[in-house]
């Protein structure tokens, strides 16, 4: 065929704007597609549309008042961003916070990335064209949310996490519904993974598509799952512990092809691995206050600081930049883990058929509101 | 106070404590009030301060003594860090950082000043040599990753406005070092996406934020805004509230540079006045 009609089929080639509408781009994501028929020749991602301005709203508030605005960047995870806030606030001030408020943001953040991870399975086997995942993964979530809501009211944006500790002790009976629902939830990952793990539609569907290797992924600045997808044993609860994380017990796992599949594979173990990190800081929650004795007006002195948390997509990073005496930060600069791990999708994807760009975004697990800030 | 109080406790004390039990109904406001309107009783009233003042002392002095011990035991045995006031991490010179000393022998006039806060060494550089110091600091340190590059604007500083900010990371034992270079308002600085790949969308963002311009950036375009916004938003003059962003739309109506609408210059919705009107023709 193609020697007869060179120029019909070989040459030609069409430019696709793939969102900002699409519902496999988990936001208002738009990438420009060059296509040679289905094969994609080159990807760029525009980015913008849910640009709030987050950073310049932080110049003009107290350190307090920036929490609630953490919460709105990562959506799903409310609790690493606010935690990511205060791990670097109280590294500015000098608070140590007490071993109970610690051990309490430690169950919140971990909850937190079972939750964000749910969605992750959810929304990515749907964009591959497995359904049945969505209805399972939503019911333990939403368990999840009741927890969170009845700790602080709120379910998505929680801002449960204060400079200096953690705003509220646990309600009665709170430890025994948490620790029942950690019991049961390696069951339901099981439940998930035989839905999807040895399923041959989802094996075509993930296995070699979107590889980068570990040199690739340093590179590029990834983190978190796609990092150590690649098969590097990289984690900043491990690199650099905060809060009480060095003294629980927990695995980083690491895929061996940096491929959807082993990306998959990697965030299905970190979910196990957060039950039982879970578990453990139930059964050694310490008593004691949950908040540090920390004065009421937080005055910083002159100096730049950074404080990271391992985010459920990557590493979370501050940068706050203060003056003398200052209450507010002169200036706050996020690292979005999202941001600049979706900066290699044109690599991930050139080459590859249209519908594996929605394997690939979605195994980059990004959030919109996190990369546009 | 205390050179009064040494003398009527030590002769009273016997006669307040026995008297003691007594007083509470007597000093209640009620009673008070009673003894003070006939004027008889006032002899009596100055008696019975008299030995309620060398109660109250004496209570006082017990109080105080009680409160000290106690906070002398509490002195004694050290307070958890999270009970104590906090205090701010000290700057620290960090000239003789191994990372520092290596760099300042490898590239010549390359460190202008290094300071240690909290842990993170931050390495001022010359804005001309930003290249070759991060090629140096990859290729031979080890800095494999570069974390986060961003900008701070300090409009009112004379030597450069802007500060351009890198921070890298090491594998191999988890050392981050920040490198900060001086910049004043539209001078480019080098770009190092030849170095890490990753500073693409970096550099385009503070770009973008900032108008920094990056010499050798592949595509240095706007990212978080669009193509022909006006102004970069997180320099300290551009407004909080935003601007006209109708700026690129019409540029006869809001030319380059122009900043938010004023108040006068905005006119008043007219729908306002046309309900009141259907409501008097209603009536």
């Amino acid at each position: 065929m193609s020697e007869q009609f060179p120029s019909l089929f070989d040459v030609e080639e069409m430019e696709l704007s793939f969102g900002p509408q699409h519902p496999a781009t988990h936001g208002v994501l738009r990438v420009q597609l060059k296509l040679d028929g289905e094969k994609i020749l080159d990807a760029k991602p525009i980015i913008g549309y849910l640009h709030r301005g987050t950073e310049k709203l932080f110049e003009t508030m107290a350190f307090p008042q920036c929490i609630p605005h953490t919460d709105r960047m990562d959506y799903l995870a409310a609790a690493t961003n606010n935690q990511g806030f205060c791990v670097a606030m109280e590294r500015l001030l000098g608070i140590t916070i007490p071993p109970r408020a610690a051990y309490i943001r430690m169950i919140l953040a971990e909850l937190q990335r079972l939750a964000s991870h749910l969605v992750w399975l959810a929304t990515h086997a749907i964009d591959i064209g497995a359904i049945t995942p969505f209805f399972y993964t939503f019911r333990e979530r939403d368990a999840i949310l009741d927890l969170f809501e009845e700790y602080c009211g709120a379910r998505l944006t929680l801002n449960t996490i204060k400079i200096g500790g953690v705003p509220f002790d646990l309600p009665d009976g709170w430890v025994d519904r948490c620790s029942a629902l950690v019991e049961g939830f390696p069951a339901h990952i099981d439940e998930y993974e035989e839905l999807l793990t040895n399923n041959r539609i989802w094996k075509k569907r993930t296995i070699g598509i979107g590889v980068v290797s570990p040199e690739d992924a340093i590179e590029w600045g990834l983190t978190g799952p796609p990092l150590r997808g690649s098969g590097v044993e990289w984690d900043i609860r491990k690199v650099f512990p905060y809060d009480r994380y060095d003294e629980v017990d927990f695995v980083v796992p690491t895929g061996v092809n940096g491929d959807t599949y082993d990306r998959y594979l990697v965030r299905m173990e970190e979910m196990r691995q957060s039950c039982r990190i879970i578990r453990q800081c139930l059964d050694r929650l310490p008593d004691g206050p949950h908040m540090a004795r920390a004065p009421k007006v937080l005055r910083a002195r002159e100096g730049m600081i950074y404080g990271s948390v391992e985010a459920p997509k990557g590493e979370l990073g501050y940068f706050i930049v203060t003056t003398e005496k200052s209450t507010q930060p002169y200036r706050c600069h996020v690292r979005p883990p999202s941001f600049i791990n979706l900066q290699v999708l044109p690599e991930m994807v050139r080459g590859h058929l249209v519908a594996d760009l929605v394997a690939v975004i979605g195994t980059l697990d990004i959030v919109l509101g996190e990369i546009d800030r | 106070m205390t050179d009064e109080t040494p003398k009527p406790p030590a002769e009273d004390t016997p006669a307040p404590v026995d008297e003691t039990p007594e007083r509470p109904s007597e000093s209640t406001p009620e009673a008070t009030a009673e003894e003070q309107q006939p004027a008889d009783e006032k002899p009596a009233k100055p008696k019975l301060s008299d030995e309620e003042k060398a109660a109250k002392i004496a209570a006082a002095k017990a109080k105080a003594a009680a409160a000290k011990a106690a906070k002398e035991q509490e002195d004694a045995e050290p307070k958890p860090p999270w009970e104590e006031k906090p205090v701010p991490p000290e700057h620290a010179d960090a000239a003789d950082d191994p990372e520092v000393a290596a760099l300042a022998a490898a590239v010549a006039d390359s460190v202008l000043g290094a300071d240690n806060y909290a842990g993170h060494v931050t390495v001022s550089i010359p804005r001309d040599k930003v290249l070759e110091v991060c090629r140096f600091l990859k290729d031979e340190r080890k800095f494999a990753f570069l974390v986060d590059l961003t900008a701070v604007d300090w409009p009112e500083r004379e030597e450069g406005r802007f500060d351009v900010v890198y921070w890298m990371h090491r594998f191999e034992d988890s050392k981050r070092l920040r490198l900060r270079a001086l910049l004043p308002d539209s001078e480019p600085i080098a770009s190092v996406t030849g170095v890490w790949k990753t500073a693409n969308w970096m550099e385009r963002e503070t770009y973008d934020m900032f108008g920094i311009l990056f010499d050798g950036h592949p595509a240095l375009e706007r990212i978080l805004t669009w193509e022909g916004f006006n102004g970069h938003p997180l320099r300290k003059n551009f407004p909080v509230e935003g601007i006209d962003t109708g700026a690129a739309i019409y540029p006869d109506v809001y030319p380059p540079g122009g900043g938010p609408v004023r108040d006068e210059e905005v006119e008043p919705p007219p729908e306002k006045k046309k309900p009141e009107k259907a409501t008097e023709a209603t009536e």
